[in-house]
């Protein structure tokens, strides 16, 4: 009895009918199907040869830098004297120069709580997906409203005197400009013009923290007063 | 010579005991390289077949395989580290002057533990501002982009916290500048400071706070947050490839 309705089962089922794919193309995605069909290779063991031999650059990389470089060792902790500048470690001497300008709540707190929040959205912050450039369209509206939003930074800068902010910003602000001016589509200006709002946030951000950092590094002295690196100053 | 080895090796992948120890033979077919990866505890987090274009040097530059090799140096010299260290003051210090001066090879740990630490900070910055300019947070990769800033995080206070454990001028006045930023936090801030340094200043407690830390809570969380990121590639379909690599011009 069983064995009966399975097969009528079978039958109703219509297998042999080509199955109607339907497909809800929404403004967000792309109807563009990517080369589906891959060259694939297996796992084993092209990728674990190459990770392997990149480990081994790295181990040997390492090894060298670790012979010939010594980890700094300085005198017994002492909390009563304070060195001049004292510094945090490298990563955090760009938010430490944002210390010299801006009050610690701010700096220390506010700006690191807002960069950690912006990283983690980026994914579900669904504008521009397909990464439409800036000025793809409406180029003079979105232009300009961009631009504004730089000026208003700029001046809060020039409020605060915070002048080793201000160097990468007006640097990428002049390559947006740039772009946004050079008609063409080739080379260097021409690539920049394809790119979306959120490479020119990033790449602000990224050249602004590398900045800082180097600033923060190797370009700042006692009572965090600007130094040539190559100048000679106590501590 | 060459021939002989090889033959060698064939002949031990075929016994009962690499069988028993791999649960195949020697992996030759695809169904054997299949179960390589898939058989093994250590590997099945990797896919079994990648695409083509994922294997070029600039899809990833490897970033993100040299952060977890970074990482396993790390815990191993790291590791060997604990072997001369106290946690306490001054006698963390003199550990220092041990490693450098008694200690076979003292200085090269440490200093191979250093070098480490700063390239595994410069890697995992980079591995993600790469990420980002090739859209790799783009869906589906959404979490993993998030268990990534996770990770970037957990890389910054592990090495935060391993730079107090020299006990010299430098890793005081560094962890006292940073932490003394905790304290601009409205209301709560100087209750928070108090919790990481277990006391008002930057003292022994704050140094057994930062060692235990170190040593043992945030790497459990950075194994444990590298194993979902690992699988999550695997899991979203693989590497992001540019667009360059997906037009097939180049």
């Amino acid at each position: 009895m069983t064995e009966k309705t399975k097969i009528e089962t079978g039958f109703s089922s219509d297998a042999k009918k080509e199955p109607r794919r339907i497909v809800f193309i929404t403004r967000k995605t792309s109807a563009k199907v990517k080369d589906e069909r891959e060259r694939k290779v297996m796992t084993y063991p092209h990728v674990l040869v190459r990770e392997a031999i990149v480990f081994e650059i790295l181990t040997i990389v390492m090894v060298f830098i670790a012979l010939f470089w010594n980890a700094p060792l300085e005198q017994l902790a002492n909390p009563q004297l304070t060195p001049n500048p004292a510094k945090a470690p490298w990563y955090f001497l760009g938010l430490q120069e944002l210390l010299h300008f801006f009050p610690p709540f701010v700096a220390g707190i506010l700006i690191p709580t807002l960069v950690i929040i912006a990283l983690l959205v980026i994914p579900y912050f669904h504008v521009n997906v397909e990464g439409k450039a800036l000025c793809s369209e409406r180029a003079s509206k979105r232009f300009g409203m961009v631009i504004s939003v730089v000026v208003v930074l700029l001046i809060l800068l020039v409020v605060v005197d915070a002048w080793t902010i201000m160097v990468p910003t007006v640097s990428v602000a002049v390559l947006l400009v740039a772009s946004y001016l050079s008609k063409g589509t080739t080379g260097w200006l021409g690539v920049l013009r394809t790119k979306p709002l959120s490479w020119w946030v990033m790449t602000w951000f990224i050249s602004t923290a590398v900045y800082l950092t180097v600033v923060g590094t190797f370009f700042r002295g006692p009572g965090w007063s600007w130094v040539w690196p190559w100048g000679t100053h106590a501590g | 010579m060459a021939t002989s080895f090889h033959t060698t090796l064939e002949n031990l992948r075929s016994t009962r005991v690499w069988r028993s120890i791999f649960r195949r033979g020697p992996a030759i077919t695809n169904r054997t390289r299949s179960l390589a990866i898939f058989g093994n505890l250590f590997l099945h987090w990797l896919p079994v077949k990648v695409r083509e274009k994922s294997l070029r040097v600039r899809a990833a530059y490897y970033l993100g395989s040299l952060s977890l090799l970074l990482f396993l140096i790390l815990v191993v010299t790291g590791v060997l580290l604990m072997f001369y260290y106290h946690p306490a003051a001054p006698e963390a210090y003199h550990d220092m002057k041990d490693l450098r001066f008694v200690v076979s090879n003292g200085v090269f740990l440490r200093n191979m533990h250093r070098v480490g630490a700063h390239l595994m900070v410069l890697l995992v910055f980079w591995h993600m501002f790469h990420v980002f300019y090739r859209g790799g947070y783009k869906p589906p990769h959404e979490f993993n982009w998030v268990v990534g800033v996770i990770l970037l995080l957990l890389t910054l206070f592990l090495s935060y916290t391993g730079y107090l454990l020299p006990w010299d001028q430098l890793a005081f006045w560094a962890v006292t500048v940073g932490t003394n930023i905790i304290s601009a936090m409205p209301f709560i801030g100087n209750k928070i400071r108090f919790v990481v340094l277990g006391g008002h200043i930057v003292g022994e407690n704050a140094l057994l706070r930062f060692y235990v830390l170190h040593v043992v809570i945030l790497p459990l969380l950075a194994f444990l947050f590298i194993g979902v990121h690992f699988w999550r590639v695997q899991k979203d379909g693989g590497l992001t490839l540019g667009s360059k690599e997906h037009d097939g011009k180049n």
